[in-house]
């Protein structure tokens, strides 16, 4: 047996993004043991890169707004692949979960009269985001952060999991190890949160940090919990694209939100050559319009640039590809040109967006309030993840929960912009009342020396191969490259055959991969372990979205270029199959109630 | 262009620097050399980074001694004819090589009173501010922990009064909590006591090296700083207090 600390939850949460904290404060508030699980230290997760804002629909800025405009806003987006039930509950409860954050401490941008500001986002209908400048993530997790701390949870800083522990069905803690120290450890538990994010790292161009390596995704599918919707990958279509370090990172919709505009390199706003039918009704067709709409006026329709982000990033890569691309291989972002409408705007630009002042001035040597910006798509978020059941956010497996970005449903083929950390708060707390109420009405579970045995074999695999072993960074490198090329925003069945091989060759190759020195924080050896988890989801991408034989959402596929009326029935569910590979399978969609039903009709 | 970078390695135990030359290209920052060299010279060295868009403050270190995010530094706009010394910060345990043991600001964040809004505005439970009144404190909340202040600071790298002192990130942090427009919280007997604001003596070194240009010394400390000597030191203060039989 190897060597291991042991810790004892009722309930043990996986992630301290905003998911992660919402579920812990809300179950260490109902008075059962939290224990809480992190990669990096805590306050870094990725939450704190959420620029634009948290939708909710308080109606504080138009109040047209309802959480009926916002629900059916969020199943448009979501081209109807939707839970509806998540998309229900998270239109209705967003406002309070954004108010109970001002409790917390957090100081968001007011409007005249003192309440919390709201501004434009793409596929919002009305101003609905609620805001800090362009740091609204950073705002949210310090505030979580800061209001945990006092609420009796454990945290485990820099940990890592290796697999989930079952007893019989149901779930009964995780084994992992110590970043720090090298240390493993076992935590025993009587439920799981899952909230471990995205997937950002199978890919080479992406806005994620490092830890986005889908390993909740990977847990709970070796666990036995059936993924949902993986097929579809948001590609956000404003990231930085030069200078070469820096592509990727993420220019916020806010640059849209504010008044910027998209243009090739023949100086047009290309956006307006292509409205989908479905928004032609609320879309500008001239730039007075945009521009008005942008500045509050509620008669006006939004500009063409804030169309749905699946949209947007297929533009810019059509322009790109026909040759009217930026010197860079992107396109113009302009917020400078609205010194023709705004006295002072450079004070305004910097007051409203100033991250994106800094990080482009700091890394591009670029001062966006007198030039454009060159930017194009950069993968960006995961709408696909653990099935859950829209209420409790139980997976199938009995004891496992997830929440945030590694479940799925609320966002079904595209998400909103703004609807990430609004479904952080609404679905962190649910999973966080859920999970401790499982735990108060379940016994503790026994936890299988079996397994925790062969996780640690495993573990300790890349040190018997030593330098002689396989390089992890280069296969992560390789990984990369090839699921960006074969696999992502333009997608067609010969290439992703191709991937599968690749992730087939380089799943075995990885299994070589080694490692020298010792185990305190080596980088290398925490690369070889993620590396697994990099594979599961990268052939779960690619199987699902050579499954679904059409275009719908962020899922284009050359070979099948529109939409169809046969596919928008289903859903797509990936397991592990009985014969230990993955199989991939139809689920009709969950029927819209009729009551739901009348309120998308209204909205139309 | 090749370029070489002298990185400290080592644990706890100690170590020394080492020198790494690599191929370096337009637009690098030195985060990306310490990846580059990780990934093809030295597979076990230790950084820690997230974000590498100088968002969650997590690559701190002393790049050519001075504190610095890695991830926001780029290659030209550093001398790059001589070697480059990159180093952990100095005001915390080595764990390995570039990695650090910041625990402890996380114990002294801990011990300060939280936050403690007055009743809500509006029979909503929810309540009105003005922005001009959430400015002030809406810088302080733009920090991103990255301890470069706290490693910059003398009291505790080279005092290592880190038992006595919770450091400029942590006087921000009280500085928003004190100035926090719904905020009802007293931490002024704190600030005097347990945190000895007094041994700062107001060099700026911290505001100097924040990567998010708060104006830590003028805007944050200093107010404190006055705040705790009306209380405690105002002769007409003293005497309120005396009838009020309040304990300094």
């Amino acid at each position: 047996m190897p060597e291991y600390q042991s810790y004892s939850y009722d309930v043990l949460v996986v992630g301290a993004g905003g998911a992660g904290l919402r579920a812990a404060i809300e179950a260490a508030g109902s008075g059962v043991s939290v224990g809480v699980v992190t990669k990096s230290l805590l306050g870094k997760a990725h939450t704190v890169m959420a620029e634009g804002g948290v939708a909710a629909a308080m109606a504080n800025v138009d109040d047209r707004d309802s959480w009926k405009v916002h629900f059916a806003d969020t199943m448009r987006g979501g081209q109807y692949l939707n839970n509806p039930r998540m998309a229900e509950l998270h239109a209705k409860e967003a406002p309070d979960r954004v108010r109970e954050l001002e409790a917390w401490g957090a100081l968001f941008d007011r409007t005249e009269d003192g309440r919390i500001l709201q501004r434009n986002f793409g596929g919002h209908k009305y101003p609905r985001l609620a805001h800090v400048g362009d740091r609204t993530g950073l705002e949210m997790i310090r505030t979580l952060q800061d209001h945990g701390i006092h609420q009796g949870m454990t945290v485990h800083m820099e940990c890592t999991i290796l697999t989930l522990l079952l007893d019989g069905g149901r779930i009964a803690g995780a084994f992992g190890y110590d970043r720090e120290r090298g240390h493993f450890m076992l935590w025993k538990a009587k439920a799981v949160v899952l909230a471990t994010g995205g997937i950002g790292r199978a890919f080479k161009i992406s806005s994620n940090s490092w830890e986005y390596t889908g390993d909740g995704h990977a847990l709970a599918y070796e666990a036995g919990a059936e993924l949902l919707d993986m097929e579809f990958v948001q590609f956000h279509p404003t990231g930085m694209v030069w200078p070469p370090s820096v592509r990727g990172i993420l220019v916020t919709e806010g640059v849209r939100g504010e008044g910027g505009v998209l243009k090739n390199s023949e100086g047009r706003r290309f956006m307006f050559d292509d409205i989908p039918d479905n928004y032609k009704g609320q879309t500008a067709d001239n730039e007075a319009e945009g521009w008005r709409y942008t500045q509050g006026d509620k008669e006006a329709r939004r500009p063409p640039e804030l169309l749905t982000r699946d949209h947007v990033a297929r533009c810019i890569n059509r322009e790109v590809k026909a040759g009217r691309g930026s010197p860079h291989g992107g396109v113009y972002l302009d917020i400078a040109w609205i010194k023709q409408h705004i006295p002072k705007s450079e004070e305004h630009i910097k007051k409203k967006l100033p991250s994106m002042y800094h990080q482009f001035k700091q890394l591009a040597d670029i001062d966006i309030t007198k030039v454009p910006m060159e930017v194009g798509p950069t993968t960006h978020y995961m709408m696909g993840g653990v099935r859950v059941d829209g209420d409790s956010q139980m997976s199938n497996v009995p004891g496992l929960f997830a929440a945030g970005e590694c479940a799925a449903g609320l966002h079904g083929a595209n998400r909103l912009g703004g609807n990430s950390l609004s479904d952080l708060l609404v679905f962190g707390k649910r999973a966080g009342q859920h999970a401790a109420e499982f735990a108060r009405k379940n016994p503790a579970a026994n936890v299988d020396d079996a397994q925790i045995d062969s996780a640690a074999k495993f573990a300790l695999g890349p040190y018997n191969h030593g330098a002689a072993g396989e390089s992890p960074y280069a296969i992560q490198y390789e990984l990369q490259e090839k699921m960006q090329e074969l696999v992502g925003i333009v997608r067609i069945e010969s290439e992703m055959k191709q991937a599968l091989e690749v992730v087939a060759r380089l799943s075995e190759k990885s299994k070589r991969a080694g490692i020298t020195g010792n185990r305190q924080y080596n980088n290398g050896w925490h690369t070889c372990m993620d590396l697994p988890n990099l594979m599961t989801i990268s052939e779960a991408i690619a199987r699902s979205a050579m499954f679904r034989q059409e275009s719908r959402g962020a899922q284009f596929r050359d070979d099948f270029p529109e939409k169809s009326a046969e596919w928008a029935k289903y859903n797509l569910i990936v397991k592990k199959g009985p014969d230990g590979g993955m199989a991939v399978e139809k689920r009709p969609v969950i029927e819209v109630p009729a009551e739901l039903k009348q309120v998308i009709e209204e909205q139309k | 262009m090749n370029a070489t970078f002298q990185i400290w390695r080592g644990d706890a135990s100690g170590g020394d620097f080492q020198n790494f030359t690599t191929e370096v290209s337009e637009g690098m920052v030195v985060l990306d050399a310490v990846h580059k060299i990780q990934a093809e010279q030295a597979p076990d060295l230790a950084v820690r980074w997230n974000c590498k868009a100088g968002k969650c403050g997590s690559c701190s270190a002393e790049i050519n001694g001075m504190p610095r995010l890695m991830c926001m530094t780029r290659l030209n706009a550093i001398p790059m004819d001589k070697p480059v010394t990159v180093e952990p910060m100095h005001a915390f345990p080595l764990i390995k090589d570039l990695v650090t043991d910041v625990s402890w600001n996380y114990e002294v964040k801990k011990k300060i009173k939280k936050f403690k809004p007055r009743k809500p505005d509006a029979p909503d439970g929810t309540w009105r501010m003005q922005q001009a009144d959430v400015d002030r404190v809406q810088e302080f909340r733009k920090c991103i922990e990255c301890y470069l202040c706290q490693d910059v600071c003398h009291v505790l790298r080279e005092h290592r009064k880190h038992d006595e002192f919770i450091g400029p990130r942590f006087f921000v942090y009280t500085a928003a909590l004190e100035m926090h427009p719904l905020d009802t919280e007293d931490r002024l007997a704190d600030l005097k006591g347990r945190d000895n604001i007094g041994y700062c003596n107001i060099t700026t070194c911290c505001r100097q090296v924040c990567p998010e240009e708060i104006t830590i010394t003028e805007n944050a400390i200093i107010p404190l700083k006055e705040r705790v000597i009306d209380e405690y030191y105002d002769p007409l203060h003293r005497l309120f207090r005396i009838f009020r039989g309040k304990k300094d």
